[in-house]
Parts: C-alpha cells; sequence; structure tokens
C-alpha cells in the first residue's frame, strides 16, 4: 500500500506491506541511523519521533504513519551534534550502536520536561538500554547539556 | 606528556553519534542476497533426511545448502592465535546436530520475507538423541557430545572426548593438602556462575562479494578479522591469499566477537553463486545461537595461619563450553592463573579441573574470560575466611595480597612489575565509607544496609603469544597514516593508539590518519580481546613511531647536510641544536616523497611481550536489603583501578562504569535458564534483563596509577579487569546485611529471602 | 513473522465489529507485541477513524478510550488526580516512555495478559468496560467470561473517593512484575486485588471482606495471611510459587498500611 507521510520536514510518498514496521520502511527509504536491537520492544535503539512524541519504531505498523509526521536524528542533526559533542567528551559515546536512540530521547525530553532532576532523567530514559558505558557517562552528558550541573 | 594522559574524545565519536551509516549492515550492496539459516529444534540429533527441492522452487530463492553441500573439513571458530588450543570440532554444517539452534540448512535469496517463507519449506527428519545438559552429569555420560572421529586437536589440551572432556588441567607448585593439614583455619566454599550473555547492542552480522579480482571479500562486525580469514580459509578451502576480511565501525563485543561466528554463512553462498550476501543475526540468533560466558562450578579451600595469612588455596573447577569447545581450554586456565597470583604468601597452590562438553549453545570468550568466574569463588571464599579469622576483609587482603616487585608461586621466579593494589583499597575504604558502614547498619523499616568487597587481577595481553604490528608512514603532505590491526568495538582504541602514536611525534592528533582492521592493508594484529590492544598493538605503535621518528631526523640531518647528532625534532621541524638550520616536517615529506629525496619514510615495529601485567582493582559495594522482600537495592560501588598509566581518562572511566555495570548484571540481573529439553528460555531482552538505568545506583572510579616499566608510556590494560569485581563485592554486603551466602549468579530477592527464611531469620 | 493480508479502516464501530465477527478479521491494538509471534491475520481492523484515544473526565466517570496509551495514562492530569494516582502510578515504569506511547489501555485489558500492572490497579477501582456487542459490564466479570469476539470500546471508572495503592516486586526495573498488588478504600470498604501471580489480576475477596469489617494492626497481619491463602500462585522464571505467597503477604500489608497513611 502507499503511505504519504512526512519525514524530516519532506513529504515522502513510500510502497510498503501492511504488515511492514515503520523501522523498515524508514531503514528502506534511507534513514540509516535507525537499527533493531532486539526483537521484544524492549531496547529503543529504534526511537524516532511520531508527530513530536518518541516512539518505538520496530513496534509501529508503517501505515499508522499515514498523514503523520517522522522525526529522525538525521532531521535533528545540528541539535543531535550539539548533544553529541558533549557526550563525546566525557568518553559516553563508545560503541554508538544505541547512540542515535538515545539521542532522540534525550532531545524529546527537552522539549517535555523543564529541570529534571536526576530521579526523572534516568525515567525519562530507561527504555534506551546501553551496554558499553554503564550509563553514568550518559547521565553525566545530560546534565550538561540541560545546563544543570 | 602532551596527548596521552590527555581525556581527548573519540576520532569517531561524533558520526557514530549521530547516526551516520558506517557500521556492517549499512555498507551492504543494495542486491546482496539475504541469508538465513534453519536451525535444529533439537539439543542432539542426526539429520535423517532434509529435502530442500521444494523450497528451491521458490521464486527469488538463490541458493539452499546443508551438510551434504560443505567441504568435510573440520575447523575452529575461535579467535585464538595460531595453533589455537582450540578443538578443530566444527563443521560449516554437520549432519549431526548438538544444540538447540546448530545449523542445519544455509538459504540464501533475495529478500528476507523469501527466505523465511523458503525455510518453511525444508523438509528435515531428525533421529533425535538424548542429551546431556547438565554440566555436573556430562562428564562419562553415555550421550557423546563428539563422536566423530576427524575431531583434531594443535596439542594436548587434556581432552578425552568419549568422556565429553575437552581439557583436563592441573596447576599444582607444593602439597596443598598437607599444607591445609597445617593450618589453623580452613574454609571451604563452592561457587556457580552463570552463562552470562554478551548482549552487545549490534547482533552479528556479515557480507561478502567477490571483488573485482575475484578475491572474496568479507565485511563482518568482529574483533578478530585475521582469525576470521583464517577459519574462511581453512573451512572453504581456500587460500588465503584469495580472502580479504574488514572490520568497519562495530557494535559492542565484548568477547563475543572473538568468535567467528556468522562469516562463513554469506562467505560460502557468495562462493557458490558469486553473489554478494550477507548475513544479519536477530537478538533471539544472538542469544541462543552465537556463545556466551563458560558456566563454572569452582570448589576452593582456603588455609590460613593464625597470624591470619593464607598458606594454601585450592580451586576445583568445572567448566561447561556447550556444545563447541573455541575457548574451552584457556578460559578455564585464565580462572586460575588470574586468581592464584594474587594472595602470595601461599606455600601451596592447586588449580585443576575439566571443561566438558554438553548439548547446549556453545560458551566462548567474554569479558573476563575465566578470571571473572574465578575471582567470584576466591572473593567469596577469602570474605569467607576474613569472618573466620574475625579479620576485616580489607586487613585480611592488605596482608596477603601480592605487591610490586613481589613473586608468586605460579610466577615461576618472575617479579610483579607494577602495582598500587593495596593503595588502591586503601582510597576504595575511604571512598565508600568502609570504616563507619562495615559490616552494616540498620536502615528502618525493615532495611538494612551493608557493605561487601573484593579484588581481582587480569593480564595486559597473553604472553609470548599475542603479537601485534604497527606502521606509521610520513605521507607527501605531512600528515601521518597509522595502519594497525586492533579491532576498536567502540572502546576507543582507534583513539588511543593515535594519541600514543602523536605523543611519540610530537604531532596533534589531526595529523594523525588512522587505518585499522582491514586484513589487505593492516599489518598483523590478534584483534582487540585478551586486553591486549593499550599494552601489545600500544608497544608496537609506539616503537614503530620512534623508528620513524629516528627516520625523519636522520633524513631531515641528510637535507640539511649536517650529521644527525647535530640535529633536533619538535614535531614541527627538524633544526641543527646550532639553530642555523631548519627544515619543516611538511617541506620534509615533500622532498622525501615526491622530490629528490626518493624515500617515503615509514616507522613499522612487531611487539609480543614475555609478561602480562596485571591490572588490578579493588570493588566496594554498598547495598540496602528489605528484610522482608529480599530485594537489594545497589547503593553505591566504588572501583579503585590500577590499570598502570591511564592513557585516556574519560575512555578508561568509561571502561570502568560500563564493565562494572556489566558485573552488576552478571550479580544480580541476568539470569540464564534453559528448558528440560535444552531451549534456552532466556532467549530475549525480556526474558534476560541487562541492567537498565533505574539498576544502577552511583558508581564511583579512581584510578591509582603504577607505572609498568614494559607498558606503552607505563599502562596496562583496563578492558576486562573491570567486570570481575561486582558478583563477589555485592554477595558479600549480601551476606554482611542479612547473614545469607548467596553462592550461585545472580543473587535474586527470592534467593536472598529463602535463605533467609532458611536460616530462620 | 506475522503476516496480514489487508487493512480496514473503519469510521463506524458497528462497521468494525461486522469485519471482525464476518471472517479472519482481528482489531489491533498499540501492536507493540505484534512482531513477537507469526499471526498470520487476514483482515487488520485499525481502530485509528473511531477517535478512542481520550481521557475523558464526566459527571460519574472517568472514561478511557480503548486506544489511549499507557503514556496518557501516566501523564494525565485527571488519573493524577483521582485514586491517589494508582493509575499512573500502575503504569509509569513499564519499559520506558516509547513503549509506553504506543501500548493500549483496551488492548491490554481485552488481552487479559497476567502480568499486567494496569489490570490489577484497575480492578482496585469501580470499574466497568464497555465491549461494543456484550455492553457495559464490571471489569472482573470481564475477566472471567470467555472470550467471545468483540472490540472493547472503553474503560469506566466511577468517579469516587477511593484512595488506592499499587505495590509491586521486581528484579530488574525494566523487568515484568514478580508479583504487583493493588489495594483500595472507599467508607471502609477495602478491595485487595493480586496479580502477576503470574496468573491474572484477582480481588481477594475473602480477604477484602475480612478488612472491610474493622482495621486495626493484626488484622492487617492476618488479612495479607488470608489473601495469600485464598488466591492460588504459579512457578515460571521470575519466581516460584511459594515466593510469590510469601510476597503476597508483604505486599498487600504494606499496601493496605500505605492507604491507611493517605486518608
Amino acid at each position: 500500500m502507499q503511505i504519504e507521510f512526512a519525514v524530516n520536514d519532506k513529504k515522502v510518498t513510500v510502497e510498503a506491506g501492511i504488515d511492514e514496521l515503520l523501522a523498515d520502511t524508514l531503514r528502506d527509504y534511507g534513514m540509516l541511523s535507525i537499527r533493531k536491537g532486539c526483537d521484544t520492544s524492549c531496547c529503543g535503539l529504534c526511537t524516532v519521533w511520531l508527530d513530536g512524541k518518541p516512539i518505538l519504531s520496530c513496534s509501529v505498523l508503517s501505515f499508522r504513519a499515514n498523514g503523520k509526521s517522522i522525526t529522525t536524528i538525521e532531521g535533528v542533526q545540528r541539535e543531535a551534534e550539539e548533544f553529541a559533542k558533549i557526550l563525546a567528551a566525557e568518553g559516553a559515546d563508545q560503541c554508538g550502536f544505541c547512540s542515535p536512540g538515545f539521542i532522540m530521547t534525550v532531545l524529546a525530553m527537552k522539549n517535555e520536561l523543564k529541570n529534571p532532576s536526576d530521579e526523572e532523567i534516568r525515567h525519562y530514559l530507561t527504555g534506551n538500554l546501553c551496554r558499553c558505558t554503564g550509563y553514568m557517562g550518559h547521565l553525566r552528558a545530560v546534565k550538561k547539556y540541560l545546563g544543570v550541573v | 606528556m602532551n596527548i596521552v594522559g590527555k581525556g581527548i574524545s573519540k576520532v569517531d565519536g561524533i558520526a557514530i553519534a549521530t547516526g551516520k551509516p558506517v557500521y556492517t549492515d549499512d555498507l551492504v550492496m543494495s542486491n546482496a542476497l539475504v541469508v538465513k539459516i534453519l536451525r535444529s529444534p533439537y539439543a542432539f540429533a542426526r539429520i535423517k533426511s532434509i529435502d530442500i527441492s521444494k523450497a528451491e522452487k521458490l521464486e527469488g530463492v538463490e541458493c539452499i545448502l546443508t551438510y551434504k553441500d560443505v567441504p568435510n573439513i573440520r575447523f575452529t571458530s575461535a579467535g585464538q592465535s595460531y595453533p589455537e588450543p582450540s578443538p578443530y570440532d566444527r563443521l560449516i554444517l554437520d549432519e549431526i546436530v548438538r544444540y538447540v539452534g546448530d545449523e542445519v540448512a544455509v538459504i540464501a535469496a533475495v529478500d528476507e520475507k523469501t527466505a523465511l517463507k523458503a525455510m518453511k519449506l525444508i523438509k528435515a527428519e531428525y533421529e533425535i538423541f538424548e542429551p546431556v545438559l547438565n554440566f555436573e552429569e556430562a562428564e562419562g555420560h553415555k550421550t557423546i557430545v563428539h563422536p566423530e572421529e576427524d575431531l583434531h586437536c594443535n596439542f594436548d589440551i587434556g581432552m578425552k572426548k568419549d568422556k565429553n572432556i575437552v581439557s583436563s588441567q592441573k596447576v599444582e607448585i607444593g602439597d596443598v593438602e598437607e599444607e591445609l593439614k597445617k593450618c589453623h583455619v580452613v574454609v571451604e566454599e563452592t561457587c556457580y556462575t552463570q552463562a552470562q550473555a554478551h548482549a552487545m547492542m549490534e547482533t552479528y552480522r556479515a557480507f561478502s562479494y567477490l571483488d573485482h579480482t575475484g578475491r572474496l571479500v568479507v565485511v563482518s562486525s568482529t574483533q578478530i578479522p585475521f582469525h576470521v580469514r583464517r577459519k574462511l580459509s581453512r573451512a572453504l578451502q581456500l587460500p588465503s591469499g584469495k580472502i580479504r576480511v574488514i572490520k568497519p565501525r562495530i557494535g559492542g563485543g565484548f568477547g563475543g566477537k572473538q568468535t567467528a561466528v556468522a562469516e562463513i554463512f554469506p562467505a560460502i553462498v557468495t562462493l557458490k553463486t558469486g553473489m554478494p550476501a550477507k548475513i544479519v543475526y536477530e537478538r533471539k540468533e544472538t542469544f541462543y545461537c552465537s556463545n556466551s560466558r563458560h558456566a563454572m562450578r569452582l570448589k576452593v579451600r582456603l588455609g590460613a595461619d593464625r597470624e591470619g595469612y593464607i598458606r594454601a588455596i585450592d580451586i576445583q573447577g568445572l567448566s561447561d563450553t556447550g556444545a563447541y569447545g573455541e575457548h574451552a581450554s584457556t578460559v578455564f586456565a585464565v580462572a586460575g592463573s588470574k586468581t592464584l597470583p594474587l594472595y602470595n604468601k601461599t606455600k601451596a597452590v592447586r588449580f585443576m579441573g575439566n571443561v566438558v562438553y554438553t548439548n547446549k549453545m556453545p560458551a566462548g570468550a567474554l569479558r573476563g574470560y575465566g578470571a571473572t568466574q574465578g575471582t567470584f569463588a576466591l572473593e567469596s571464599a577469602v570474605n569467607k575466611l576474613a569472618e573466620e579469622l574475625k579479620m576485616d576483609p580489607a586487613e585480611i587482603r592488605l596482608k596477603n595480597l601480592i605487591k610490586e616487585g613481589e613473586t608468586c608461586l605460579t610466577f615461576d621466579g618472575n617479579l610483579l612489575g607494577s602495582s598500587s593494589l593495596h593503595s588502591c583499597i586503601e582510597k576504595g575504604k575511604a571512598l565508600i565509607g568502609w570504616n563507619e558502614k562495615y559490616p552494616r547498619r540498620e536502615a528502618g523499616s525493615n532495611k538494612v544496609r551493608a557493605v561487601g568487597m573484593a579484588v581481582t587481577m587480569q593480564g595486559s595481553g597473553i604472553a609470548g603469544i599475542d603479537t601485534a604490528s604497527a606502521e606509521v608512514r610520513l605521507n607527501d603532505d605531512g600528515n601521518f597514516t597509522l595502519l594497525i590491526g586492533a579491532t576498536d568495538m567502540g572502546t576507543g582504541c582507534d583513539t588511543i593508539l593515535a594519541q600514543m602514536a602523536a605523543e611519540v611525534l610530537e604531532v596533534s592528533m589531526e595529523s594523525i590518519i588512522v587505518n585499522a582492521a582491514d586484513t589487505d592493508v593492516s599489518p598483523y594484529d590478534p584483534g582487540s580481546y585478551a586486553s591486549s590492544t593499550t599494552y601489545v598493538t600500544g608497544m608496537a605503535v609506539v616503537n614503530a613511531a620512534e623508528e620513524l621518528k629516528k627516520q625523519i631526523m636522520r633524513n631531515g640531518a641528510r637535507l640539511l647536510e649536517v650529521s644527525p647528532e647535530e640535529v633536533e625534532y619538535d614535531g614541527k621541524n627538524v633544526r641543527t641544536i646550532e639553530g642555523d638550520k631548519a627544515i619543516s616536517l611538511e617541506k620534509l615529506a615533500e622532498l622525501l616523497v615526491l622530490g629528490a629525496g626518493k624515500l617515503q619514510l615509514v616507522g613499522n615495529a612487531t611487539y609480543a611481550s614475555p609478561v602480562s601485567p596485571p591490572p588490578f582493582v579493588a570493588g566496594f559495594a554498598e547495598v540496602e536489603v528489605d528484610k522482608e522482600t529480599g530485594k537489594v537495592e545497589l547503593l553505591d560501588y566504588v572501583a579503585v583501578v590500577d590499570c598502570g598509566t591511564v592513557i585516556n581518562p574519560n575512555l578508561a572511566r568509561i571502561q570502568v562504569e560500563g564493565g562494572i555495570v556489566q558485573g552488576i548484571g552478571m550479580a544480580m540481573f541476568e539470569d540464564v535458564r534453559y528448558d528440560e529439553r535444552g531451549n534456552l528460555q532466556t532467549n530475549s531482552f525480556m526474558q534476560y534483563k541487562i541492567p537498565c538505568r533505574k539498576d544502577i545506583g552511583n558508581i564511583t572510579v579512581a584510578f591509582e596509577e603504577s607505572f609498568e616499566p614494559t607498558g606503552p608510556f607505563g599502562a596496562k590494560s583496563i578492558g576486562e579487569v573491570v567486570i570481575n569485581t561486582p558478583s563477589p563485592a555485592i554477595a558479600h554486603a549480601v551476606y554482611n546485611a542479612v547473614g545469607v551466602r548467596i553462592t550461585s549468579l545472580p543473587v535474586t530477592p527470592e534467593k536472598v529471602f529463602m535463605g533467609m527464611r532458611k536460616a530462620g531469620v | 513473522m506475522f503476516t496480514i493480508l489487508d487493512l480496514v479502516q473503519p469510521d463506524t464501530i458497528e462497521e468494525a465489529y461486522r469485519v471482525l465477527t464476518g471472517g479472519n478479521g482481528t482489531i489491533l491494538g498499540g501492536c507493540a507485541f505484534l512482531r513477537l509471534g507469526s499471526q498470520k491475520i487476514g483482515a487488520a481492523i485499525d481502530l485509528s477513524k473511531l477517535n478512542l484515544n481520550y481521557i475523558k473526565e464526566q459527571d460519574d466517570y472517568i472514561e478511557i478510550g480503548a486506544m489511549a496509551t499507557f503514556r496518557d495514562i501516566e501523564t494525565s492530569p485527571i488519573l493524577n488526580l483521582y485514586f491517589n494516582g494508582v493509575l499512573p502510578k500502575s503504569v509509569g515504569n513499564i519499559i520506558g516512555v516509547q513503549f509506553r506511547s504506543i501500548v493500549t489501555a483496551g488492548a491490554t485489558v481485552y488481552s487479559k495478559y497476567g502480568f499486567s500492572d494496569l489490570i490489577t490497579a484497575l480492578l482496585s477501582l469501580d470499574t466497568e468496560v464497555e465491549l461494543h456487542n456484550g455492553g457495559r459490564m464490571p471489569l472482573d466479570v470481564f475477566l472471567n467470561k470467555s472470550n467471545e469476539k468483540d472490540i472493547l470500546t472503553g474503560i469506566f471508572i466511577k468517579k469516587n473517593k477511593r484512595m488506592a495503592v499499587y505495590q509491586n516486586l521486581r528484579n530488574s526495573a525494566s523487568d515484568y512484575a514478580i508479583l504487583n498488588v493493588a489495594v483500595s478504600n472507599i467508607n471502609d470498604q477495602w478491595l485487595i486485588v493480586v496479580g502477576a501471580r503470574p496468573q491474572r489480576a484477582e480481588i481477594a475477596q475473602k480477604a477484602s471482606e475480612a478488612l472491610s469489617k474493622g482495621v486495626n494492626i493484626e488484622n492487617i497481619e492476618h488479612v495479607s495471611n488470608m489473601a495469600a491463602e485464598e488466591l492460588s500462585f504459579g512457578t515460571n522464571l521470575r519466581g516460584s510459587a511459594e515466593y510469590r505467597k510469601a510476597m503476597c503477604r508483604v505486599l498487600v500489608k504494606r499496601a493496605i498500611t500505605e492507604v491507611l497513611q493517605c486518608r
């Protein structure tokens, strides 16, 4: 079926199976930042924004994006780089495989929460797993980024 | 030092963090065939018949292979130096399948949907055998996992395969039983560690194609490109020179990718079809069809005299290597070799036991590589001994641990080159508040807080075996190319090796181009495992850069028409010491490469160390236990690390934090369960719980730098040692809290609760 | 791998029901778990056009539309205000915000999941569900009746002064609960609910009645034991029946104590 949606502010029309998942559709379209890290909707690597809200693209049927707006990290490169620089300065970029999904959640959190506490930051980001960093470097970077240190 | 010792950002950091397409599955050509594997549903069976006719006819299917279509040469998938201490016990596809998930057929089609559809059309019939699943029953079990006659060992690892024993080992110095008899106190503890999963975020994947000269090129998410090339060569019966293996950016490894798991399948499809092919393991496959940590049972006996000196250590072990023995003998050996040296007041030590085959997913290399299991057992026993002796657990360690310049029974007269472990313990005690908190304090409303500790050592590379080469080239524009075979899996070794080269050559990081992990281009490197990259490859890089610097000065002198003794170099110019003549690095490079100089300068070096200097960690845990539920909350974890000189403080700190959290996962959350038919039940992130952000309290990391004379800038290693302390430290803290000694990992609320109930608490 | 042959996006609930009962029709919820299985769906029925993703405050009821997500529940000002915020608390820790933005209340309740935290909390309130064909019925009646093809359109919670507390025991914070409990009180009438046993949430009727007769220190202990005796527990990867039973006592006791504290 045909799906019409906006990807990073660009109107896009693609052919997708009814049972196709958004993560696959977006990757086929060229958004290679999107990865599937698990098969049980647990890891957060595939996080994108659907109408500005973070969701798991691996668990959304592509047709549900019809008429909606999708943002991937390719579409917020300036903000992503701003945070990525701070993340890299902590050494917390590591293998980078979880980073795009993680950064999309961080940027969404910045939009949604004002002056979050450590507890609130952990809570918002908990759906993004990481195996390399032990999470502490992430927290340091996020706090620096939010200007709350 | 200007660059070494600085927390420089990783050279690839921004690109990978912002989602640039630089990983294996981003680079594959769009017409690559998709490869899927039909896997055995049985733990132990023989394929009686396999009918692929219907599947082959499906449109879009290019190739289906069964055991009848592959070379009959056994090999090992191990990432180990040749000749591997690993049995050649695998075939690409075997008539006998040895665990649930073992490969039965390889399917290559134009897309995933077609491949999966074809898989359903394959009719396989099995003769089912009774599997041996319990590793404590494997030895002498009537089921023999590897009955084949053509299994080959490069040298004797103590295999008795008819008894399911892959390796039998014994290290004994002195008479352990005699010494134990003389001891004032003897404690015994039997510990079980689980088959932890790596759970790296990027699953196994690889693609292959034939290049413009007909050579097989494999791009893989691997830690071991050179070992992969060797495996493919043997398995496919293709000369090694016809194979090229490239590692791009990869999403973590932790040792899982120190086994060549998936490359063989697209590779053989490419050879058979001439087409590019790719395989991407699902998360489930990564859990149940790759490799895991070796589950072990370790019985420790410790004897101490009246003064509290540990005089005898006996460790008897049993290790479960699953269906194939890639890392069986070596992991087991490390459980002894990286524990016994710690306490060097001993008069006798012994480490012995067997590694057995079972019909479960093969075990392999996982960060810590046996030392993790050994540390849990030994440190749990030391903590038990401290209590028996009524000594503070830190005191007993300060009294008994090996110091810099000392030797121990298993060091064969060699001296410990560097250690600040005693300082690490003192600092760690202070950071966690040991004196105020040991052993426990009530915390109101049915909660109790307590602390526990453990220490550990690891190695830095494999002494006398790990050999790495490095090359530094001065380019025509005055920049340098650093060629290495080491495999950055996010750890940042591309960056720190460049830091070392830049330090030696006295230039900025921007002047160094790092080119890594391509078997056609890179100097030989075993790959990043065994904590060898900083120490072994690092030394090779330093030596290569030093050599190049000498050549720069020599040739600069030549161009200035003076003798080499008359010049100095500062990274920008070669100038006479008098100061009257100088030539810039750029000009020098230009003249040498393009002009009359006619000599492109290259520094290269090969390094292998006769020693493996141990890094050390002192780990301290503070827990709060809910006495009514047994739930353990980890409030604080302190790790004080001696890795020698810290090359990059930021990256080193993250290594510690990341390793600690993986250790916490092994200690508290990551449970591995099989059902009675050999199916892995914990085969997803839904069932196998790696720590999430909320599971971690505070982690404090500190470094106590020693100086290792044999290491680059005094460095040792850090990659593995950091995962070893959480399990024993947390178990110790739980014991101090509620008097329950958990000796079988992970420590779960139910185990704590049931332990309390049994003790009538 | 799951497959879907056809997609229907009806404009009315009647049309949706017609397709559902006509042949191989399946209602799509949030679809978070769809990819876990190998379902072969003939006609997938998407209810997006029916605008069921609301949380509304009416005179007598709070109405949660079937397509409202866990994230909607978590952040709803209405649900945070009533019943001591028990519903947001029950879902707020599940996996992550991205996951909760996909999972729907209707699909969870309709699927009668054993591990569900939301069902446990809903059962402790005066909750009814509305099925297109079956009509309105109390939640526990729905949970206990056999499954017939129908469409759950909304969840109705009586707006009253019921105070409710949700307790749970998990190993990793991102895991399913080993056990969950919800206890509520209104005018000295108590409800004790235990879920993830691992079976689905159930009201401990006898224990609830006993507690409603009067509350004191000994009684709380006694009632918690009653609940543990009255209900059945099972063993799975996350825990043994014996442990769950013991934890039932602890969590019920804690929940009752906490309810008393918020009066």
